[in-house]
Formats: structure tokens, C-alpha cells, sequence
């Protein structure tokens, strides 16, 4: 398995490390409600085909990875760099 | 027997190897199964279950059969296909799973059981009694089942892995793959030609047809020379690839030094990750048995294998040869031998409109069924319509025809599609994504068909690689390959499907009749694919015989599907690297060598390796030493390296505002050149980590982490940063490495530091200053995890030996000295400091009384989730100190006294303990229910696995200087 | 029929041609008392259970493949009850137990081992971590017994006690953990419900799930519309897919985990091992085959496949513990489908629909609780209420903090 880090390019997979959903980018505010919380930290739609996940390119740049990726084939279609993602 | 003038073999490099304790010759370039054939050597082993003698099979990986222990000086290898490995001078090799000799095998009563042995019948006995399982059943069935035995001895052998890197892998070197390389090759891609055996030519080392107008075996060698000469080439022969994988990865083993008897620089076996974005299948195909009576005795062998042997080898595997098949390919076997001068008593084709006129009596419409020989085939039965008649013959050569071998394109779940016409599996274009199948692997069987898809596949690669190519076509046979399959003789007996497993039609069929009609519950129950071969000869007659039983077509009854690896690849080749201390990473302090010299035990910490203590002369114990070590710290000064806390260099301008966002505690308001102790909170709301940060200058902080978290605190900072605050002015990295750092503490600390120090400095506690030491830039906090007035000094890294060596002598001339772990975790204990044992993942700030640390003025990570009802209140468990006169543990857990011990009546646990030479007692950090309010109290301590019980008392956890007096002298 | 010995002897006078199917192959009524959505271990155990304890014949199972296809048949098959927090322990306490009677239970035989299970460790800290462990699985009324290193070299000569990157403190040995063959136990469930008028319904797979003014109504199916007064969904593999379809989003992330076997081997591993520090656990199977594996592949995956790295891992560990495996042959390697939940522990609750029940989240330690759940699950559905040791597998404990968080690991989902 490897991944194409926009920085270093096509690497093996072991250099990555997996967090998970993409949910985790979407931290509700201070104040937001308990179930808004338990939505962030917990529930996730977890499809089997297209999901868009969290990858840390742990040895090599450091770098936050949004990756768009099949979860039933393993394909990727996409990935950027969590810090200049589009919003 | 060995025929003169045929094979590949070096006639003039004789060697000599042992099969069960018999000496044979061979000559190199021979297998192990090629040589015994020569030897007239038919039984090589037993079956699985009913220990039927078995022969070689077939000519290669696939083989079911012939599967030897491989005997070394100081281990040995079980399940060797002898018709893989290559025979080298001094091989020692024996049969595997008999009990008595190989011709008196004991266990063969099994065969005269079998009518009570058969599919799942283990599931419908042996349950009563039921402690008869484990006690009687159990062991007599374990001892029966498996194969070859581990010697069980450590596996001393070398291995290696490597990587590799190409443009196009080519898998299989036949007519397929050598085209598809050539192609590949001449464009200018990077290539690598991965081959199984140990010469590359495939099947065209194995028959005697023609390409371009000379001898198959001769193309090959004139396009390997091609191929050898090109600098863009690799060709790895003796390597199977084994799996295909996400993203253009492929697995492959290479048998580097198991052909060899003397290897002092070659590892056994290397396993290859090979990275291609394309890749050419062209594994050709395999043939497949037909499920006769007795259709497994030894002397009963592929047709194609046959030719093998007597083309490749030099060997016929008979004297009076009989071929059973239903393809004009296979015709050739017989042909070749009669060529070779070798007796071919019969024909016997199934086909009524088969082609009737060869060198030898041919019996078109008929069909073997069944055959005789105790220990090797001695006749088989023949029937045509109504009539039955014996054939005298030493091997029979049969062929079902062919499955292509589809097994990579469905390792990444592909399911391959049924093809009518060739009665086989072929594989579904683009299930393993840039790999495509050529030649017989994708049903194309004549030559030109492997020649013409080989070039096509590689064509289609160089184009996507943006390269040209022109390659001529040699001319080849294209004869076209069809047949009516013929997968199961009728009859009464027992006709083998997996001859490795020992699973019958009949198995197949009772399966069917017992509810069992999805082939992977056929599989499940009978066994069925599941032996070392994995079916690869097997499992499509399985399911026709399974479709037949169940009324359906093949199509709709499905297939089972393929896993890697292709071929059993050993563990100590996918593990190459982790025996030893080479599993992980082996951290270092910059003082290990000093610790080590005064005979400090190193232990481990994480990946690092640490001192527990430092014994001193006369010193037996660790708690004489830990307990002197403890002292010395209390009453003079005592030096620790601490270097393995992660360290992280924050800057920017909104480096505190950053600092806020992570810990639960405000560092904005830090003054520069002060210290404060911070919370770090996951999201969830637990606690992460705690460490101290110190404020260098406006925008510069350095954060400090536990030794556990320092990698996850570094991950945790940089998603918090790049996912939420990118914008901000702050940029962090982890320096743990760059710095060596030592605490020295005790009440003689603040005489040592300024004893070498340039400009002594009178720092306050949390205080923190740039020195210089000996020149160097250096920096000193003060800062205590022991209680004590306490310093940690951090110098660059390269300088830590030598300090830490200074700093010895001088706390020497103090009365003090260097600690371990040990005192250290005493240390803490005693001024309840916690450490992951306490902040294990399931605790709060609130369980550990720092929920006043959590900022009500900010938002911080984990804020918000650490206010769900579950994590608060009397329920929860809270951190208390415990106190006994007797020695008590850690693990055991807390009730109240005169309460019965169970679950129920549980109120909490012990994280950590120690004897407190400073107090005298027995100490002890725990979670107790409601803990905080419970002071004063006392719990029964049980530890049921150390028979500890006792009475303890519940205390606040700083049982040392509670106001901190020591700590801000 | 009865399975027996005696039984096996007759039938293989008689050509073995009198065994009947072990299960009918009934087309689905209209309508069901309750209908089980999902024919794995947990599913079959569960209809089982509403059968024989509760009275609940008019049921059916609706299995989109075939009985048993999903991790019930992809597991290493270990059967342990050494949980430490309450709320696991009672439940795999209560599993074990029926483990311990399951063969006469079923009159199948599961082939369920007792060999022992021996989780070793590596420091300090660690033991300390497993001896709380023990003692609570012996507050919970279970076995622990703490293993020094010579009492681990006693069990387990042939571990490497020499030169292991993580040298081998001791152990924590539960003698009543073991391992079962695997299929054998959907099969002995399917057979038992069968017996017991359950329809077990294959290829007949849940496209919709009918509901009306909170009440649940039945399912769409690939076979036609059922309707029925309860529904369970038991679907490890697919639980967020399904629940979708009821409009529930669930705290569930889908990973790979892969295992491994070897080729058949005479024995040599008599117990159990867990190697937490290189995350391994190996045992060997009746067979003769090597059975093990180790971690995620921590990616979120329904493939049912793994990749080199994390299988270079676990082989990598073997040699560094166990170095006398290394001339073994893998022969096969697969993955399952973990519903991973955020605190590792599962899911047996109601849900915002009356008569629709859940039964998810197992992570990667379904197995062993197959009867428990089944058993559970079928208390659950039966009486509206949780049975007494599943109590704390709510639902919503995610949003309330109730974790049952056994690694420690926090919210995040591939980390348990």
C-alpha cells in the first residue's frame, strides 16, 4: 500500500501513520452541545466506498493528510495537505 | 530412471544427498523429486488423514504430495516440496507424518477407517465425557494431524528483505513472459523478470516444440542472453511472487542459498516487496487431476509433470508408461516418451472422437478407472462401454487440462470469470489494478497465443509508460485448445479431489447431502483447499463435483477465493530482521556507557534503556541499593539522567496562544524564564500527558513530555496545529535528541550546580536560565520531580557523557552519586507525583485531583468532553495514597475491610508501590471510589496473585514535605 | 438427528448415506415474531438462545450470504474471559461458562480447548497492569495465576528468554482460556436453531429496514418484504450500513484485521500466547496449522484484505519471541471486517425504534463472547430489558462517559 504525500511524493505505507475520519477536522466550538461532541468524537458515517480519512506522514514531513480513498478497493483518488485544505 | 541424452541437468557435476537415511546420486540442476524418480524412488510420503503412500505429483510449487523434511545440523525444515528444492551435495532429507517407516506406516489403519472418518465427522463425536476432549480426543487427534514437525529449537538460519523498484514486473518466464520482458525490456523500462524455478523458460524447458524455427528451449536461451545483456533488466530467478497488494506492491520470496550446501555469505531466503506501477501476469497454468478410484497411489502423475521429468530431467518416472487425458496437449507426453524409447502401454483418452492413431495402443471413449499397487501404481483398470480390462503399467501420466493460474489477480478480491470453452477460471481484467494476465494464465494455451499476449500486454505498458517499442513475432504452434472436462470418473470408490487434505468426491458429496451446498461451506466442512497446496490442483474439480451434486452450473456455485501467499513463504523470511533486539529500535542515553561502568542493570523504558540502579560494593539487593539511593537524594544530592522525556521546541508568535489551546492550564501569562507544570487532555476529555513548559523568551517555549507520550504528544501538537489554528503564528519541533538533560536533586543540588557553573545563578523553583558550562551553551531549570530542591541541566546532546561523568565525581565528593529508575520511582511515590501508571488513559483531571487546572477562561482540547456526566462525581475513582507497615503491591485491588472480595464489593486498585525508606512504611498510589473523601479511612488490599492481604490506610498522595518547603528552599 | 459416536459407526456401515441436512432451506414466511438480520456466530446465537430459552420459534435468521460468513469463519479463535473492567468481566465470565457446556448444548462439537492462555510481559509496569488484571478476573470468580520467568519457561521453553528485544519478565496464565474451531460453532448454533423451528434464511439479503411512528414494522429484503414484531440487527462488518437504514449513524469505524495460518505442523504450541509488547498472539489448531496474528492494519477498510506492512510486523514479532517458528510456512492469510468502537468494548442495546435491537462493536474480540451475546441479545429481545452482566453495553455510554476503555487508548476508534 503506499500513498502520494504532496511534499515527498509516493511512499510505502509504513511511513504513515492513520488517525481516522475526516469528521475530526470538523471541532464543533466552545460552546457547542454535548451531542454535537458525541457526533465529533464517536459517530461517523463509515461508508464502504468513497471516504475522505486523516493520515499523519509521520516519518517523513509531518504533515496532516485529508487522503480520498475507496474503502472497499483501497483506491485513492486524492490528497492534500490537511493545513491547506480547501474549506 | 534416467534416460541418456535428454535434460538440462550437468551430467558432469554429480551429487550425492540422503532421503531416509539412504544415500542417492543425482546430478546438479536436478530437484529433489527429479532425482528420486531417477533413483526409481516412487513413495516419498504419506497423506494427511488416511496416511495413503503418496509420490511426486506434478513438477513444481503446486505439488500436494511429495513434501519432505529438509534435516540441518541444528534444525530442520518441514514441507519441503521435493519437487522444488534443487539437490545440492550432502542434502538430508527425510518423509514426514508416519509413525514406523515410511512403508510401515502404523497411522495407514486410518485408510481402513475411513468409511467412519469421513467429512466433519469429528463434529458429531468425541463430546462425551466432556474432559475426555482436552484429556484424550484432543491430543490423539493432534498427534495424528499436521505434517512436518519444527524441531523446536530457535531458527538460527539468515534471512533478509529487501525493496525493489520497476517500471514493469514481469511474473513468469515462459513463452508469456519472456515476450512480455523483451517488449518491456527493449523499450527501455526498468524490468524485472521474476521467475520460480531456478532456470528461466518455463514450460519451454519442459516440451519439445519449436518458436521461430528452433527449439523452444533454444528461443529462451537466445532471448535470456538478450535479456541479461540489457543494463534495464533484472532477471530473479528462484523467486515466486507470492501476492499482490494495494498500489502496485507485490511480495515475492527468493530461495537464495537453499540450494546450496555451503553458504557462508547468502541468507536463505529474501523476501522481496517489489514496487510496479504495471505488472504482466504470465504464470502460465496448471494442470489438473481426475478424480478415479485409488487415483493417488504413487506412480500416478501429472501428464505434463512427465514431460517435465523427461525433458527437463532426463528422467522417466516409468518403464511402461500409461497416459489418461481428454486434451491433445497431453499427447505429447507420450509422444516424447516413445521418443525417448520409453515404453507407453496405453492411451486411454475419454474423448469417443479423439484422435486414435499414435505409436502405442490408443483406447478413444474410455476411462481408467481405478488402479493397483501397494506402495506404487502397478496396473490400472480401463473401462469402455461396457467392457473393463487391466493395464499393466509403473506410472500413469493424466490430464483433466488446464487452470490458468489466476491466483495473484485474485488477491485483491477479484473473482474470475468461468470460461466455457476452456472448462477453467480465468481471471477478471482489472482486478488487481496494472496488472494484466497473458498466455495460458489468461486462457491463451497454444505457444503463439502466450507469444502474441505476452507482447500485447507489455505493448499496452510501454505506451502508458511513454515509450516506443517494435518487436517481431517468432512463429509458434497455435493449435486450438478445447475440451469437454472431465473432472470425476464414475464409481463406487474412493476418487481423490485435494490428494493433500484426502478429500474425496464422496467427502464432497456428503457434504452437499448434509446442508453444506455453498462452496465455502463445502470447503469449510470437508476441508477441502485448505492443505499446504491450498488446491491449487483441486479446488475447480471440487466445485464441479459440488455443482453437480447441488444441480447448479459451476458459475453459480461460486469459487472459493485465492489469499495470499501463492506459495507457504516461511515466517522467518516475512519476519527477516526481528530476531533478537532487531524487532525495535534500541534507544540509547548518552550516559548508558557511564551507567553501565558502575554496573547499573539497563532496563527498558519504552524503546530506551535506563538504569534501575547503581550497586555499590557489598550491595545484594536492589532495595539495598534503591533504598541508599533514595536516601542520598533526601539528605545530600543525587544526579539522574532524564534525557528520554521528549522535548519540544515551540516558537512563534502565538506559541502561547498555541499552549493554551493544548494544555488545560494558561502559559500566555508564563513570564519568560519561569517554568510551569501543564494538563494535556485528549479530545475525549481523558488525560493525555503532563510535563513541565518553560518560557525562553517572548515567542519561544520548550515543552517538556513524559518519555511514554513523547512521539503521540508530538502528533497530537501537529494535527492540532494543521487541522484547527494553521493559520497561527507557531512553529514547533521535537528536539528530545538534540539534548541531554539530567535532574540533580537534594538539598546539596544548589553547592553542585554552582560548582560549575561559569556565572553561578540564583534561580527561583520553576525558574529557568541560559549558563554556559565549560563553554557551552547550556540551559538549567529548576524544577523536582523528587521533592527535593531540585535542577535539571540540558547540554547538546554530544556533550552528555562528559557532564554526566563530571556531574558523578563532583556529587561524589558530596556524599552523593547517580540513581536509577528505581529511586526515582520511589522519589515520586513518596511526593505523589503521578506517572503513566496513574495516568493510564482512563482517568481525568478530576480523578487526580487536577480538575482546578482546567482553565474556565479558554476553550483547550478536551474541554468540553471532559464534562460528560459519566467522568465526574463520587462514582469515579480518585487518586489517594495509601499507607501500610506490610509490604503491599501494585495490581491489587482495594475493598472495604469485613466486605466480602468480588467484583461488586471492588472500590478501586493500586497503581504503584514502594517502600519508603524516608518514611518508613510501605507506599502507595492508587484509585480508590470517592477516594478524596475517604482520607483517613482504611481499605483492605487484596492481591490475590501474590497472596497479599492487607490493611492499609488512605492518605493524600504527597506523603513527602506536603506544603513543598523543600522544593522552594 | 443426534450426533454421536455410536451414530458415526452405524453411518459408516451404511455408506454414511442416512445423514440428513443440518439445517432446512425454507423460503421466508411473511411474517415473523422476530427477525434476526444477519446469520454470523452473534446472529445464529442469538435465534438460538430466543428458541431454546424464551420460547421464540416463530423467528428467522436473513443471512445475505451464506450461514457463518463473515468473522465468525475468519478469526483465531481464542476464547478467554480476562477482561478487567466491570462491566466486561461479568460478561466474558458468563460467556466462558457457556463455552465450558457448549458441545452438550448444542450436541456439536466445537471442539472447544481449554489449553491456556498466557499473556506475557515485559516490564514493571506491565506486570503490575496484568496482575490488576488477574485479580480482577479472580474477583470476578475466574483463574489467573502470575507466571514468573521461570514459571513462563516452564509452559513455553522455546521462547527466546535470551535475546528478545523485550525481555520476558513473566507471565499471566489463564487456565481456562483455550481456543474452538471456529465455523463449527455458527454451524452447531444454525443446526440448534434449526432444530428448534428458526428459519434460517441464506442469500436473502436486508435492503430496508420498515418502521412507523418509532415502531418497527419489518425489513425489505432481496426476497420480498417481512414483517415482524422485532428486529435485531446483528451485522459485524456492515453494523453502520444497516443501522443506516433506519436512520441511526453509529459510533463504528470498519477496519482490517488480518490472520494467519501455517501449513499443518505436528504440535509444538500447546497453549495460548499473547505477545502485547509486538502485538502476536499465535496457537495451533487442531491440524496442525499455526494460527496468529497481530494488530490492525489501521486503516478504515472493508476489503477483507491486508497489506505487507502490518504482515512484516507480526512476523517480525514471532521471530523476536518465539524464533523456533521461523522455518514455519505461512499458507494463508485473510482479513476481517472489525466494527471498531470507541472504547473497544461492543454494543447490546435498544434503540430510538421500539422492537429494534443492536448488536455491534465487537472490535476484535467476538468470538469468544459469541454465546453471550447470543444469550444476551436474545434476553434483550425477548423481555425489552438488558440482561444483568451486558447491562453497561449501552448505546449512548459514548455521549454519557459510561467507557468501558479496557486498552486505555481513548476515542479513537483503530487504537483499541
Amino acid at each position: 500500500m503506499r500513498l502520494t504525500c504532496p511534499l515527498c511524493g509516493s511512499r510505502d505505507r509504513r511511513e504513515f501513520y492513520y488517525y481516522g475520519a475526516e469528521d475530526y477536522l470538523h471541532r464543533p466550538g466552545a460552546e457547542a452541545e454535548p451531542a454535537a461532541w458525541d457526533a465529533y468524537l464517536h459517530l461517523r458515517d463509515n461508508p464502504a466506498g468513497m471516504a475522505r480519512d486523516l493520515w499523519y506522514h509521520e516519518a517523513g514531513c509531518a504533515q496532516w493528510l485529508l487522503v480520498t480513498r475507496n474503502t472497499v478497493t483501497h483506491e485513492i483518488s486524492g490528497v492534500e495537505l490537511v493545513a491547506e485544505r480547501a474549506t | 530412471m534416467r534416460i541418456d541424452g535428454k535434460g538440462l541437468i550437468d551430467r558432469t557435476k554429480p551429487v550425492r544427498f540422503r532421503f531416509d537415511g539412504k544415500d542417492y546420486a543425482g546430478y546438479k540442476g536436478d530437484t529433489l523429486a527429479s532425482a528420486l524418480l531417477a533413483n526409481d524412488v516412487r513413495l516419498v510420503g504419506r497423506s494427511f488423514k488416511y496416511h495413503r503412500p503418496r509420490g511426486v505429483l506434478t513438477a513444481g510449487s503446486e505439488e500436494p504430495n511429495a513434501l519432505v523434511e529438509v534435516v540441518g545440523a541444528k534444525n530442520q525444515t518441514p514441507n519441503v516440496r521435493a519437487t522444488v528444492q534443487e539437490v545440492f551435495e550432502g542434502l538430508d532429507c527425510r518423509s514426514q507424518n508416519r509413525l514406523g517407516s515410511l512403508k510401515y506406516d502404523l497411522m495407514a489403519v486410518n485408510d481402513y477407517l475411513s468409511p467412519f472418518l469421513s467429512a466433519g465427522f469429528y463434529y458429531k463425536t468425541f463430546m462425551w465425557p466432556r474432559a475426555f476432549w482436552e484429556g484424550l480426543y484432543e491430543p490423539i487427534i493432534r498427534r495424528a494431524a499436521g505434517l512436518g514437525s519444527l524441531s523446536g529449537k530457535h531458527d538460527e538460519g539468515i534471512y533478509e528483505k529487501a525493496f525493489a523498484f520497476c517500471d514493469v514486473l514481469v511474473i513468469g518466464s515462459g513463452p508469456a513472459g519472456l515476450m512480455a520482458a523483451l517488449t518491456a525490456g527493449r523499450s527501455g523500462a526498468d524490468v524485472i523478470l521474476a521467475e520460480e524455478s531456478h532456470a528461466p523458460g518455463g514450460r519451454l524447458l519442459s516440451d519439445s516444440g519449436t518458436i521461430g524455427g528452433m527449439p523452444g528451449g533454444d528461443w529462451a536461451a537466445l532471448v535470456v542472453a538478450e535479456l541479461t545483456a540489457m543494463p534495464n533488466v533484472r532477471i530473479m530467478t528462484r523467486t515466486t511472487v507470492t501476492g499482490a497488494y494495494d498500489h502496485g506492491t507485490y511480495g515475492a520470496l527468493e530461495r537464495v542459498g537453499l540450494h546450496k550446501s555451503a553458504r557462508p555469505n547468502l541468507p536463505r531466503e529474501c523476501f522481496w516487496r517489489i514496487v510496479a506501477p504495471h505488472a504482466v501476469l504470465a504464470a502460465g497454468a496448471l494442470e489438473r487431476p481426475v478424480a478415479f478410484e485409488d487415483n493417488d497411489r504413487p506412480g500416478i502423475m501429472m501428464a505434463s509433470a512427465v514431460r517435465t521429468y523427461l525433458n527437463r530431467y532426463g528422467v522417466s518416472p516409468g518403464k511402461r508408461v500409461t497416459l489418461f487425458a481428454n486434451t491433445d496437449v497431453a499427447r505429447a507426453t507420450a509422444r516424447d516418451l516413445i521418443a525417448a524409447g520409453v515404453q507407453v502401454a496405453a492411451i486411454i483418452d475419454p474423448r469417443p472422437d479423439a484422435f486414435s492413431v499414435e505409436d502405442c495402443p490408443v483406447h478413444v471413449g474410455a476411462e481408467v478407472i481405478g488402479s493397483r499397487g501397494r506402495l506404487g501404481l502397478s496396473s490400472i483398470t480401463v473401462r469402455k462401454g461396457a467392457e473393463t480390462f487391466e493395464v499393466e503399467t509403473d506410472c500413469l501420466a493424466m490430464s483433466g487440462g488446464w487452470n490458468p493460474t489466476i491466483h495473484l489477480t485474485c488477491h485483491m478480491n477479484g473473482r474470475p470469470r468461468w470460461d466455457e470453452d476452456l472448462a477453467a477460471f480465468v481471471p477478471m481484467e482489472g482486478a488487481v489494478p496494472g496488472l494484466v494476465a497473458v498466455g495460458a494464465a489468461n486462457g491463451s494455451m497454444s505457444t503463439h497465443g502466450a507469444l502474441a499476449t505476452g507482447r500485447a500486454g507489455a505493448l499496452k505498458m510501454v505506451e502508458a509508460l511513454g515509450r516506443k517499442v517494435a518487436v517481431d513475432l517468432p512463429e509458434a504452434e497455435d493449435l486450438p485448445y478445447a475440451l469437454k472436462a472431465l473432472w470425476a470418473v464414475d464409481g463406487k470408490g474412493r476418487a481423490w479431489l485435494d490428494f493433500a487434505n484426502d478429500v474425496t468426491t464422496k467427502d464432497v458429496k456428503l457434504a452437499a447431502q448434509e446442508g453444506f451446498r455453498s462452496v465455502e461451506h463445502m470447503k469449510r466442512y470437508t476441508t477441502q483447499g485448505m492443505a499446504p497446496d491450498q488446491g491449487k490442483s483441486s479446488n475447480v474439480a471440487a466445485l464441479a463435483v459440488l455443482a453437480d451434486a447441488t444441480g447448479r452450473a459451476i458459475p453459480e456455485t461460486g469459487t472459493t477465493t485465492f489469499r495470499p501467499p501463492y506459495v507457504p513463504v516461511s515466517i522467518a523470511a516475512l519476519g527477516a530482521g526481528g530476531r533478537a533486539t532487531g524487532f525495535a529500535p534500541q534507544r540509547f542515553l548518552t550516559s548508558d556507557q557511564a551507567s553501565r561502568d558502575r554496573g547499573a542493570p539497563m532496563i527498558e523504558a519504552g524503546l530506551w534503556y535506563r538504569p534501575s540502579y547503581f550497586p555499590k560494593p557489598g550491595e545484594t539487593t536492589l532495595r539495598e541499593s534503591c533504598d541508599r539511593e533514595v536516601t542520598m537524594v533526601r539528605q545530600s544530592v543525587g544526579i539522574a539522567d532524564v534525557s528520554t522525556l521528549g522535548k519540544i521546541d515551540i516558537q512563534g508568535r502565538d506559541a502561547g496562544r498555541f499552549l493554551d489551546f493544548v494544555y488545560t492550564n494558561t502559559f500566555r501569562t508564563l513570564p519568560v524564564g519561569r517554568v510551569r507544570y501543564g494538563l494535556m487532555l485528549r479530545e475525549d476529555g481523558l488525560v493525555l500527558d503532563d510535563g513541565t513548559s518553560a518560557r525562553l523568551g517572548d515567542a519561544h517555549y520548550l515543552m517538556t513530555t513524559t518519555t511514554a507520550a513523547a512521539g503521540l504528544v508530538m502528533r497530537h501538537l501537529d494535527f492540532v496545529h494543521q487541522a484547527f489554528c494553521a493559520d497561527w503564528q507557531v512553529r514547533f519541533i521535537s528536539v528530545t535528541e538534540s539534548w541531554a538533560q539530567f535532574a540533580v536533586a537534594g538539598p546539596k543540588a544548589r553547592a553542585l550546580v554552582n560548582s560549575f557553573l561559569e556565572t553561578p545563578v540564583d534561580l527561583p523553583f520553576m525558574g529557568v536560565a541560559p549558563v554556559r558550562i565549560g563553554g557551552v551553551d547550556s540551559r538549567l531549570f529548576r524544577i523536582s520531580f523528587s521533592g527535593e530542591e531540585g535542577y535539571e541541566i540540558a547540554v547538546p546532546t554530544r556533550y552528555g557523557e562528559a557532564l554526566f561523568r563530571d556531574l558523578l565525581a563532583r556529587a561524589e565528593t558530596m556524599g552523593g552519586g547517580p540513581y536509577g529508575m528505581e529511586a526515582l520511582n520511589i522519589l515520586r511515590i513518596e511526593k505523589g507525583f503521578i506517572t503513566h501508571s496513574e495516568i493510564h488513559g482512563r482517568v481525568t483531571a478530576h480523578d487526580i485531583g487536577m480538575e482546578k487546572m482546567v482553565s474556565a477562561r479558554k476553550d483547550c482540547i478536551g474541554k468540553a468532553a471532559a464534562t460528560r456526566p459519566g467522568l465526574w462525581g463520587p462514582d469515579r475513582e480518585q487518586l489517594v495514597g495509601l499507607k501500610a507497615a506490610e509490604p503491599i503491591s501494585a495490581g491489587a485491588h482495594l475493598f472495604v475491610p469485613g466486605t466480602e472480595v468480588h467484583r461488586e464489593t471492588d472500590q478501586g486498585y493500586v497503581t504503584s508501590v514502594g517502600w519508603s525508606p524516608t518514611l518508613n512504611a510501605w507506599l502507595g498510589l492508587g484509585f480508590l471510589k470517592d477516594g478524596r473523601a475517604r482520607l483517613g479511612e482504611r481499605v483492605r488490599l487484596v492481591d490475590h496473585l501474590r497472596q497479599i492481604d492487607v490493611i492499609c490506610e488512605v492518605c493524600n498522595p504527597v506523603f513527602h514535605d506536603p506544603e513543598g518547603e523543600k522544593l522552594r528552599a | 438427528m443426534t450426533y454421536s459416536g455410536l451414530k458415526v459407526i452405524t453411518q459408516g456401515f451404511l455408506g454414511n448415506k442416512g445423514w440428513k441436512p443440518a439445517w432446512r432451506d425454507p423460503a421466508p414466511k411473511a411474517e415473523y415474531d422476530a427477525i434476526i438480520i444477519g446469520g454470523g456466530g452473534h446472529g445464529l446465537a442469538t435465534a438460538y438462545y430466543l428458541a431454546k430459552t424464551h420460547g421464540l420459534t416463530n423467528i428467522a435468521v436473513l443471512e445475505k450470504g451464506h450461514l457463518g460468513s463473515g468473522n465468525i469463519g475468519r478469526n483465531t479463535t481464542i476464547v478467554r474471559a480476562n477482561y478487567f473492567l466491570p462491566g466486561n468481566s461479568e460478561f466474558y465470565s458468563h460467556s466462558l461458562k457457556l463455552w465450558e457446556g457448549l458441545e452438550a448444548e448444542l450436541n456439536y462439537n466445537v471442539m472447544h480447548s481449554q489449553r491456556g492462555l498466557i499473556n506475557l510481559f515485559h516490564s514493571d509496569g506491565q506486570r503490575d497492569a496484568f496482575v490488576r488484571r488477574g485479580n480482577a478476573m479472580i474477583n470476578q470468580g475466574d483463574d489467573a495465576i502470575l507466571l514468573d520467568r521461570d514459571g513462563v519457561r516452564e509452559h513455553l521453553p522455546y521462547l527466546d528468554f535470551e535475546q528478545t528485544r523485550f525481555p520476558i519478565y513473566g507471565g499471566l496464565l489463564h487456565p481456562r482460556g483455550g481456543s474452538a474451531r471456529h465455523d463449527a460453532v455458527a454451524w452447531g448454533y444454525a443446526r440448534g436453531a434449526d432444530r428448534r423451528g428458526v428459519d434460517l434464511i441464506q442469500n436473502c439479503e436486508v435492503t430496508g429496514i420498515d418502521f412507523e411512528n418509532g415502531v418497527v414494522r419489518g425489513v425489505q429484503t432481496t426476497r420480498g418484504a417481512i414483517r415482524a414484531k422485532k428486529v435485531g440487527i446483528i451485522v459485524a462488518g456492515r453494523s453502520s450500513q444497516v443501522a443506516a437504514m433506519a436512520g441511526m449513524r453509529l459510533p463504528i469505524e470498519s477496519h482490517v484485521l488480518q490472520a494467519f495460518v501455517t501449513e499443518g505442523l505436528k504440535p509444538v504450541v500447546n497453549h495460548v500466547i499473547s505477545f502485547g509488547m509486538g502485538h502476536f498472539y499465535i496457537s495451533q489448531s487442531d491440524k496442525g496449522g499455526l494460527v496468529f496474528g497481530g494488530d490492525l492494519d489501521f486503516y478504515a477498510s472493508y476489503a477483507s484484505r491486508g497489506n505487507l506492512p502490518m504482515v512484516e510486523h507480526v512476523m517480525e514479532a514471532g521471530m523476536t519471541l518465539m524464533p523456533m517458528i521461523g522455518r514455519a510456512k505461512v499458507l494463508r492469510s485473510w482479513g476481517g471486517i472489525m466494527d471498531m468502537s470507541p472504547d473497544g468494548s461492543p454494543i447490546i442495546d435498544k434503540t430510538h425504534i421500539d422492537g429494534l435491537f443492536i448488536n455491534c462493536g465487537w472490535n476484535y474480540g467476538g468470538f469468544k463472547a459469541v454465546p453471550a451475546s447470543g444469550w444476551c441479545m436474545a434476553h434483550l429481545m425477548a423481555t425489552g430489558e438488558p440482561h444483568e452482566v451486558a447491562q453497561k453495553f449501552r448505546l449512548d455510554r459514548f455521549a454519557t462517559g459510561h467507557l468501558l476503555d479496557e486498552e486505555g487508548t481513548g476515542s479513537q476508534h483503530n487504537l483499541h
